[in-house]
């Protein structure tokens, strides 16, 4: 099963929010989608859940019932423990008894949360917090599995332990599609989306969008043209997306975060801001 | 000052029984970008609140711009928190102005491309625009030491860069800065990383020192799932990377058993590490101990 959007255009009065943009979301995959505040992460996500109507375009996704989303905010009540938070939850869906008792100790264990059961959310790690929303948004084994920014401001150690979740969702076959600003993240995923002011920028495995970047980029300490250079660490690099750099330049493997400066200031080059 | 702008000398502090920092020393010298990182409660921010001399040392000692953290060195440094610190409901310049009067120092000049911000209110400009002002504000009195908190949270990678431009322009200049951080990017801008787990720095120096020659193993298998499944329920520290699998902190060995008893075929293999697969290796040691 693979769900998804289609030429999906979404508007907010003057602001195109989501503009033509096709993404699938196959079963047994997770599908990351990374830009920044404004790129249309969320819209495109809420489209998916059925929260924002589309203009134009279609969508591909399960029944309600059959949906798991963590919003971007919490994903679960403060002033309720994290056995509550489960509860409550399940209880909308229907699971009740033994089999809530079951699924609750199962997804308890598999968050490595057990020994917090009885903790208010409120008092969890935010690492911990995300953990416990995003229990809750598998409570029901949806198919399709929709995580807004589920990583975000989460450390480093804690992230890896919440992509190991992620990823046993796709690997059981649950299709997944996540936000992030982590690239990282996305490095990781099976399938990238890369969104800018609305539009995608790129997307494929990382594999493939390596292999499908064109033009050179180069390292130095003295860029030839400011306007397509950018810093990392103590060098600049140089993007040369149509001619060959000068002789004699360090020509260096791009990886994701400089594919999408390249690829962001090309865009902007090609249509420049009101 | 003798080339140190903010030193700390095996500082401790507890909260109660629990020991936040427990005798961490550090510098920052004029001109490097010293990345801090850690777990969540591994102590960052507890470190960085005695460098500012805003929480006491039960031990040890903070020298901060050549004397005691107190408000006259304070008033040196500059500082951009993560929630920017910038009034919302001012505009750009009003909130440029205010701080600038606070410091006793001249209103500074916009770069062009912030011009047409500058009588915006901050709630109704773009995040990535926010943060430069954030930046501006908190140079505006010409600090020789900036501190800063996850500063480009949240915004593009171009908009990432920019600011790491502006960064990087200053320690050019020889101002000194530390930053902390959950972006690996970020730590890969940075001159020198320390690493902190429970409250002790357990790894330092630039990201190749600290991944070193360390290797996670990757699994490469047709029944991948099957094999995360196994993995994972064995406690091992395992990622899925795209459609294959890379183990952390395991060796070789026992990972072979791990898949023969659930009766996978694999090809076992080493690479090298990432710096994060090296912090989580630090971290389950550091937890150990």
């Amino acid at each position: 099963m693979t769900f998804g959007v289609r030429s999906a255009t979404a508007r907010f009065g003057d602001t195109v929010a989501l503009d033509n943009v096709t993404v699938d979301v196959p079963s047994g995959m997770v599908v990351a989608v990374v830009g920044g505040d404004g790129a249309g992460k969320s819209t495109l996500l809420r489209a998916l859940t059925g929260e924002v109507p589309l203009d134009t375009g279609a969508v591909q996704a399960p029944p309600k019932q059959d949906l798991g989303y963590l919003p971007a905010s919490s994903g679960s009540w403060a002033a309720l423990s994290v056995t509550q938070n489960i509860d409550f939850v399940g209880g909308i869906y229907g699971l009740k008894g033994e089999a809530l008792a079951v699924r609750r100790a199962e997804l308890l264990e598999r968050a490595k949360l057990t020994g917090a059961a009885d903790r208010l959310a409120s008092q969890l790690s935010g690492g911990m917090r995300r953990k416990l929303g995003f229990s809750m948004a598998i409570v029901h084994e949806p198919s399709l599995l929709v995580l807004d920014e589920p990583s975000t401001g989460v450390d480093p150690v804690s992230r890896i332990d919440l992509w190991r979740l992620v990823s046993e969702a796709a690997a059981t076959g649950t299709a997944v599609i996540m936000s992030t600003t982590y690239l990282d993240e996305a490095e990781r995923a099976a399938h990238l989306v890369v969104l800018d002011g609305g539009r995608v920028l790129v997307q494929g495995s990382y594999d493939e969008v390596r292999a499908g970047f064109t033009g050179a980029i180069t390292r130095s300490d003295q860029p030839v043209r400011a306007e397509w250079s950018w810093r990392r660490g103590r060098d600049r690099r140089e993007y040369w997306p149509d001619t060959d750099p000068p002789p004699g330049a360090t020509i260096v493997q791009p990886d994701l975060e400089d594919i999408i400066i390249a690829l962001s200031l090309r865009r902007r080059a090609a249509r420049p801001l009101s | 000052m003798t080339g140190v702008l903010v030193r700390a000398d095996a500082v401790t502090h507890r909260f109660g029984r629990f020991v936040a920092v427990d005798r961490v020393s550090m510098q920052v010298r004029p001109g490097e970008v010293v990345g801090l990182l850690g777990a969540n409660g591994a102590g960052k921010t507890t470190l960085i609140r005695m460098l500012l001399g805003l929480l006491a040392t039960d031990a040890g000692r903070v020298e901060l711009l050549g004397g005691p953290p107190d408000l006259e060195h304070r008033r040196r440094l500059g500082y951009v928190p993560q929630n920017l610190g910038l009034y919302r409901d001012l505009t750009v310049l009003e909130n440029l102005t205010f701080i600038a009067r606070c410091y006793g120092a001249d209103v500074p000049r916009l770069p062009a491309e912030m011009e047409p911000y500058s009588r915006a209110l901050v709630q109704d400009l773009p995040l990535g625009i926010q943060r430069q002002a954030a930046f501006i504000a908190a140079l505006s009195h010409s600090p020789e030491l900036l501190l800063l908190d996850e500063p480009t949270s949240g915004v593009d990678a171009l908009a990432r860069a920019s600011l790491w431009d502006t960064i990087r322009g200053e320690s050019d200049r020889g101002i000194g800065v530390l930053v902390t951080t959950h972006y690996m990017q970020e730590a890969q801008q940075c001159d020198r990383l320390l690493l902190m787990s429970n409250g002790r720095v357990v790894a330092e120096g630039s990201e190749s020192d600290i991944v070193g020659s360390t290797t996670a193993l990757a699994v490469r298998t047709d029944d991948w799932a099957k094999a995360f499944a196994a993995l994972n329920a064995a406690d091992a520290p395992v990622v899925l990377v795209g459609r294959a699998i890379r183990v952390a902190d395991t060796e070789p060995a026992e990972l072979r058993r791990i898949l023969a008893a659930a009766g996978i075929e694999a090809n076992i293999e080493p690479v090298p590490a990432t710096i994060e697969e090296r912090m989580l290796v630090l971290a389950r040691e550091s937890e150990a101990a």
